[in-house]
């Protein structure tokens, strides 16, 4: 964070500078031990359960690795195969991806932001009720709620979906929802998008309400005069850092998610149709035991998820001194 | 409030209602799952099978959360061992990971030291971290440790969460450096200060670390799936998976409804405890 203070502006150096004065203050003393004391247990655990396992992840993608003969180095093999011969991967995974990704992903975040920016237009006992309930389903990730949509879509006239369409008239047939290879995705996309109000929706309500009031005024008297261009000028450009925050919590939900349709529909699903990367990381892992070849996907997906992040950072991070302010020296 | 400020209001007007109106059906499409599986495991077993299906329930019973308990008993490995799993796990888990979680964020917030800028960004970067991805390694390394079908193993993958450790920073990082100065003055030592003064002033960052780390644990079927083969170690997730799974079962569905809400209940009663707190954290969640 403090790297900021080099290029920051006048007013943003101007509050950094207490900090500055008590940072020397303390360096005088005998420092470098008392973090590490502090850090030193997280450290470890991180090391030992993310560290290591994504280093490893990247050994074992240059191996054959059947989990019973030591691995056998292949070289790019597992990388050349994922993009030349896996006919599953290129057809079905990596499109199922992207398209799950893209509207869960993009589609949420954009969905959580209209939603807390109107929640934040509502008086604080509403806006507590509704964020509340859409709060709610990004508890439950996936497996409580397993049993919940095998009901709702249940293949027959018990099936709660099944049964409303036929009342309406849509249908005159049940639907087996969880076989047709033409609904899987888009039920996945709905089930994700369902749970896609997480934390990421929590702290876009926070920064919208943390936005300095004085620039309301001020624009006020400036001509906006809209809920609309309010959101545009005014809001947005001061909470970015949330934004940006939310943005990375989307993303990684989006390439996370994918459990649910192994626990609905078995892995692999049926005709590949919901099949998502982490999905086919498990079938390879955990079913065909290519230890190596699926390391070499989660390697893939995780590189994805960095270049996604990235995307986010650039399009997100301010570049105008003004916006930057904004947030962040808010409560300070 | 300042004319022309339309956030946040402090009281009701007409303009809002509009508001209101536009969101509702999302908020009722996103809150019907929830109250339908709160109807569902109170469901007797004619109505749950009832044609047309109901969704709310007229008759409401027990009897699914009692069948689901003698179901398990004669299964082998009564509900109550699973339970029991599941809470110690979860309570060792969140106090180990809330202890870790602030100790780092401390040090990482205020206390100068080589390696602090590095450990900041790995932390950020990690934040990206795929879980799943990695459960083959991840799974190497419980082998490799000796942990497979110790209770450790379900601990320690999820003591560490970065997003948790980033949250609680930002908050630590409010904490004006006058104080800790004037704290350090009196000869107060570095554990003296994160007992006495960070500790209590970042309540709200714990509660909403340990709302993190708990939906994480509670929820968590991985550990349970791949690091124990021992069916008495595994933890009420997995359980309530296999009942969701397993049976097709006229008296299956009732019991994996009844399974669904108790997996449900705590996150959401933990939530409405806490949520004050979590806005408050959340406001400095900001990646800058």
């Amino acid at each position: 964070m403090e790297t900021q203070a080099k290029a920051a502006p006048a007013a943003e150096a101007a509050a950094v500078v207490p900090k500055k004065r008590k940072r020397n203050k303390i360096s005088r003393r005998e420092n470098n031990w008392r973090g590490w004391l502090f850090i030193g247990p997280y450290a470890v655990i991180f090391s030992v359960f993310i560290l290591i396992p994504v280093i490893l992840a990247v050994i074992l993608s240059f191996t054959n690795f059947n989990a019973i003969q030591f691995p056998q180095f292949v070289g790019f093999l597992n990388y050349i195969t994922i993009l030349t011969n896996d006919a599953e991967f290129m057809k079905y995974v990596l499109p199922n991806t992207v398209i799950y990704a893209v509207i869960v992903g993009i589609g949420g975040y954009v969905l959580s932001f209209i939603l807390a920016w109107a929640l934040c237009n509502l008086t604080k006992p509403v806006r507590t009720v509704f964020a509340l309930i859409l709060y709610s389903p990004s508890m439950t990730t996936g497996v409580a709620m397993t049993v919940l949509w095998k009901v709702i879509f249940s293949g027959d006239q018990t099936g709660l979906l099944n049964s409303w369409l036929m009342e309406l008239g849509v249908i005159t047939e049940p639907v087996i929802w969880l076989t047709d290879t033409r609904f899987l995705l888009p039920i996945v996309i709905i089930i994700g998008l369902w749970s896609s109000m997480g934390i990421g929706f929590l702290s876009m309500i926070a920064g919208i309400l943390n936005t300095d009031a004085t620039l309301y005024e001020a624009a006020s008297i400036d001509g906006i005069s809209n809920r609309f261009q309010e959101m545009i000028y005014i809001t947005i450009p001061q909470m970015k850092p949330q934004m940006l925050f939310a943005a990375v919590m989307a993303i990684v939900g989006a390439f996370q998610n994918g459990m649910i349709t192994s626990m609905l529909v078995g892995n692999p699903s049926p005709g590949y149709a919901s099949q998502l990367m982490v999905n086919h990381i498990e079938d390879y892992g955990f079913l065909r035991y290519e230890m190596g070849y699926a390391a070499a996907i989660s390697v893939v997906l995780l590189l994805i998820v960095q270049l996604f992040s990235k995307g986010a950072n650039v399009l997100l991070t301010d570049k105008d001194p003004y916006g930057k302010k904004g947030a962040e020296e808010e409560d300070g | 409030m300042a004319k022309g400020r339309k956030i946040n209001p402090k009281k009701f007007e007409i303009g809002q209602l509009k508001i209101i109106l536009l969101i509702l059906p999302l908020v009722i499409f996103m809150g019907m799952p929830i109250i339908f599986i709160l109807n569902h495991a109170f469901k007797p077993m004619e109505e749950l099978f009832a044609f047309p299906p109901t969704f709310f329930v007229k008759n409401p019973t027990l009897e699914n959360f009692s069948k689901l308990i003698k179901f398990s008993d004669s299964s082998g490995i009564p509900l109550s061992r699973y339970l029991f799993n599941s809470l110690i796990v979860t309570v060792i888990t969140v106090g180990l990971a809330l202890l870790l979680t602030t100790m780092s964020a401390f040090a990482l917030a205020k206390i100068k030291f080589k390696g602090r800028n590095m450990l900041t960004q790995i932390n950020q970067i990690a934040i990206m971290f795929v879980s799943t991805a990695v459960l083959i390694p991840r799974y190497l390394v419980i082998c490799n440790l000796g942990l497979i079908d110790n209770l450790l193993a379900h601990i320690l993958p999820l003591v560490a969460m970065p997003v948790a450790l980033f949250l609680v920073k930002q908050f630590v990082e409010q904490i004006p450096d006058s104080l800790l100065e004037a704290a350090y003055m009196d000869g107060a030592t570095d554990l003296d200060i994160y007992l006495k003064v960070i500790l209590p002033m970042i309540r709200p960052a714990v509660a909403t670390a340990s709302i993190l780390v708990f939906q994480q644990v509670w929820t968590n079927m991985e550990t349970s799936s791949y690091f124990f083969s021992d069916d008495s170690m595994k933890t009420l997730t997995f359980y309530m998976n296999t009942l969701v799974n397993a049976n097709n079962t006229v008296a299956g569905q009732g019991m994996a409804a009844a399974a669904s809400l108790i997996m449900f209940l705590p996150n959401l009663i933990l939530f409405i405890i806490l949520q004050n707190k979590v806005m408050n954290t959340m406001a400095s969640s900001g990646i800058k």
